[in-house]
C-alpha cells in the first residue's frame, strides 16, 4: 500500500518535471524565433501577431472591465469598513489605488485571460494536433513554433500588460463611484488623492507582473495544445490543465515578483 | 537496367514505450512508382510512414528520400526537402480556420514569390485537377469526406511535389467514392511521373492503383512484389491477409463453439427432470 502510494507520487513527480522540461523547450524554441530567426530571413509573423492580440483582448477585456469593477467597489467597502474605526475614511483612495494598480489588477486579469484566451488557444492548437494539422503543417515545412506559438505568446505578452492597464483604471474609477456614492467622499479629492499616492513603480510594477504573467500563459497554453494525444477527450483534459497550472504558476511568479519589488524598494 | 531509387529504407526500427512497432524495415521507392504499404491494424504502417515524411525519429536505422537523408539533414536542408515531396493525410488534416483556397495558397505563399493572381490560376488548376473547382472559398467543414481528401491531395500537390505520401486514401469512404481517389491516383501518377507512396489496408483499393506492393506484419515487412507476386505469394501470413482470415480469432471461435455444445448439453440434461417436475 505505502510503496504503491510512493511509486504513483514518484510517477506524478517524473511527469511533472517531464512537463517543466517540454516548457522549457518551448520556450528556448519561441525565445529562438523571435530573437535568432528573424536575422536568418524567418521574421517573426506581424499579422498573425496582431490577429491573435485582437482576438485574446476582445475575448478578455469585457470581462476583465467588469471583473476590475467589482474588485474596486468591493476593495472601497471592505477598506471603508476597517478605516472607519480609526477615523481614516480619507485613505480609501489610497488604499484602493495600490492595492489594485501594484496587486489586484495584474493577478485578477491574468487569472481572467488564462481561463478565456489561455484555455481557448489550448483547444484550438490541440483540436489542431488531433486532427493532424500540426503535422501537415510540419511535413509542408512550417515551423509550427514559427506559424502557431510565437504569434500567441507575442500576441499575451502585450495583451495581458494592456488589459491590466485597462484594469487599474477601471478599478479606480469604480472604488471612486462607491466612495462617492457610499461614504460620501468627493470624486475629484478621491481621485486627486489616488493621482497622488500612486508612484511610477506601483505602475510599472503592475505593468511588469502582467508580462510575465502573460508570457506563463502563452506558454502554457500553447504546451498543453501542442502536446494533446488522443482524441477530442483529450483536448479538454488540455484546455482544463491549461486554466489550473496557470493559475497556479501565476500565482507563484506573482510571489517571487512581489518579493523582488519589495526587496529593491527596501 | 537498374532502376533509379526516389526512397531507400534501410533497418529502420522504432519502439514507443518498449514495445517494437518497426522491427527492422528495409523498403526500396523506384522513382516514378507507386509503391502501396499494405497491413492490417497495428502492422506499424502508419509509423513507417511517420518515419518517412519525418514526424517520427526512427530508434535506429536510415531513410533516404530523393537521395537525402532524412534524420542527418540540417534544418534548412530538410525544410529544401520538404517542398520536394507532399503528404496526404488521412483525415484529410486541412486547416479548419482558413478556406480551401487558402489551405493550398499556404505553400505557395510560403515557399514561392509568385503574385497573388498567380497564385490565384495555380490553386484553381490544382483544385480542377481533383474535380474540385470553385470550392475556393468554401470552408473544410463543408466539404464532405471523399471531397476532403480531394482538397488534401490539391494541396499536397501545390509545390508540384516529385514523391507523393496518402495515407489511408480510400478509409471510411463509401465504394463509389473510394474508387473515384483510386482513379485519381493513377491520374496524378500518369500526368505528373511522380512516385506515390500509399499506405492503406484496403486489398482492392491497393490492388488497384499499385506498381508495387509491400506487405507489412509485426513491423516487418513480409514481401515486396507487383500485385501478380503479391496475389500468387504462399506465404502463410500473406495468404491469411489477402483471404481475410481472422489471425487469432480462430482459439476464441473455438472455445466459444465448445461453450455453446456443453451450455446444451446441460439443457438436454436437465430437461427430463423439469418434465417430471411437471407431472408432479
Amino acid at each position: 500500500m505505502v510503496s504503491e502510494t510512493l511509486r504513483r507520487s514518484g510517477a506524478t513527480l517524473l511527469d511533472q518535471l517531464a512537463e517543466v522540461g517540454r516548457m522549457w523547450r518551448l520556450t528556448a524554441a519561441a525565445a529562438r524565433h523571435v530573437a535568432v530567426e528573424p536575422w536568418r530571413g524567418k521574421p517573426v509573423r506581424l499579422r498573425a501577431t496582431i490577429e491573435q492580440l485582437l482576438r485574446a483582448g476582445n475575448q478578455s477585456a469585457p470581462l476583465v472591465a467588469l471583473i476590475a469593477a467589482l474588485i474596486g467597489i468591493i476593495l472601497a467597502l471592505q477598506s471603508a469598513y476597517q478605516l472607519r474605526q480609526l477615523g481614516a475614511t480619507h485613505l480609501v483612495a489610497d488604499l484602493v489605488a495600490v492595492s489594485v494598480t501594484r496587486e489586484l489588477a495584474p493577478l485578477m486579469t491574468a487569472i481572467l485571460v488564462a481561463g478565456r484566451a489561455g484555455s481557448a488557444i489550448a483547444a484550438e492548437l490541440g483540436t489542431m494536433k488531433v486532427s493532424e494539422e500540426i503535422d501537415a503543417l510540419q511535413v509542408i515545412g512550417i515551423d509550427p513554433v514559427n506559424f502557431l506559438v510565437v504569434p500567441r505568446i507575442l500576441a499575451l505578452l502585450v495583451a495581458v500588460p494592456c488589459l491590466t492597464l485597462v484594469a487599474d483604471l477601471v478599478g479606480i474609477l469604480a472604488g471612486c463611484g462607491v466612495s462617492v456614492l457610499a461614504l460620501g467622499l468627493g470624486a475629484g479629492a478621491y481621485l486627486q488623492a489616488s493621482a497622488a499616492i500612486l508612484t511610477q513603480e506601483d505602475l510599472w510594477g503592475g505593468v511588469l507582473k502582467a508580462l510575465v504573467f502573460g508570457g506563463i500563459i502563452g506558454i502554457v497554453a500553447c504546451q498543453q495544445g501542442l502536446g494533446t494525444r488522443g482524441g477530442a477527450d483529450e483536448v479538454g483534459r488540455s484546455t482544463t490543465a491549461t486554466v489550473v497550472r496557470s493559475i497556479v504558476l501565476i500565482i507563484a511568479a506573482d510571489m517571487f515578483v512581489t518579493a523582488l519589488l519589495f526587496l529593491r524598494a527596501a | 537496367m537498374t532502376q533509379a531509387s526516389a526512397i531507400e529504407v534501410r533497418g529502420l526500427h522504432k519502439a514507443y514505450a518498449g514495445a517494437e512497432v518497426l522491427r527492422g524495415v528495409d523498403l526500396t521507392v523506384h522513382d516514378g512508382e507507386t509503391l502501396v504499404i499494405l497491413g492490417g491494424s497495428g502492422s506499424g504502417k502508419s509509423t513507417l510512414l511517420r518515419c518517412l515524411v519525418g514526424l517520427e525519429e526512427p530508434d535506429a536505422g536510415t531513410v533516404s528520400i530523393l537521395e537525402r537523408d532524412v534524420f542527418s539533414a540540417s534544418r534548412n536542408e530538410l525544410a529544401a526537402l520538404r517542398q520536394r515531396i507532399g503528404m496526404a493525410f488521412q483525415s484529410g488534416a486541412l486547416f479548419g480556420s482558413m478556406t480551401v483556397g487558402e489551405n493550398i495558397d499556404l505553400p505557395l505563399r510560403e515557399f514561392t514569390r509568385l503574385p497573388e493572381s498567380t497564385r490565384r490560376i495555380i490553386i484553381h488548376i490544382k483544385l480542377a485537377l481533383v474535380g474540385l473547382e470553385g470550392t475556393e472559398g468554401r470552408q473544410p467543414s463543408e466539404l464532405s469526406g471523399g471531397m476532403r481528401k480531394r482538397a488534401a491531395f490539391a494541396r499536397a500537390m501545390a509545390l508540384d511535389p516529385e514523391v507523393l505520401f496518402c495515407d489511408e486514401p480510400s478509409a471510411g469512404l463509401d465504394p463509389v467514392t473510394s474508387a473515384g481517389l483510386d482513379e485519381l491516383l493513377i491520374q496524378l501518377k500518369e500526368v505528373f511521373g511522380i512516385t506515390l507512396v500509399v499506405v492503406t489496408h484496403e486489398l482492392e483499393s491497393a490492388f488497384a492503383i499499385a506498381d508495387r506492393i509491400a506487405l507489412i506484419h509485426k513491423g516487418r515487412v513480409l514481401i515486396t512484389g507487383t500485385p501478380e507476386e503479391v496475389r500468387a505469394c504462399s506465404d502463410p501470413v500473406v495468404r491469411r491477409f489477402l483471404d481475410r482470415v481472422p489471425e487469432d480469432d480462430a482459439g476464441h471461435t473455438n472455445r466459444f463453439r465448445e461453450l455453446m455444445l456443453a451450455a446444451e448439453q446441460n439443457d438436454e440434461n436437465d430437461e427430463p427432470d423439469r418434465g417430471e417436475e411437471a407431472d408432479a
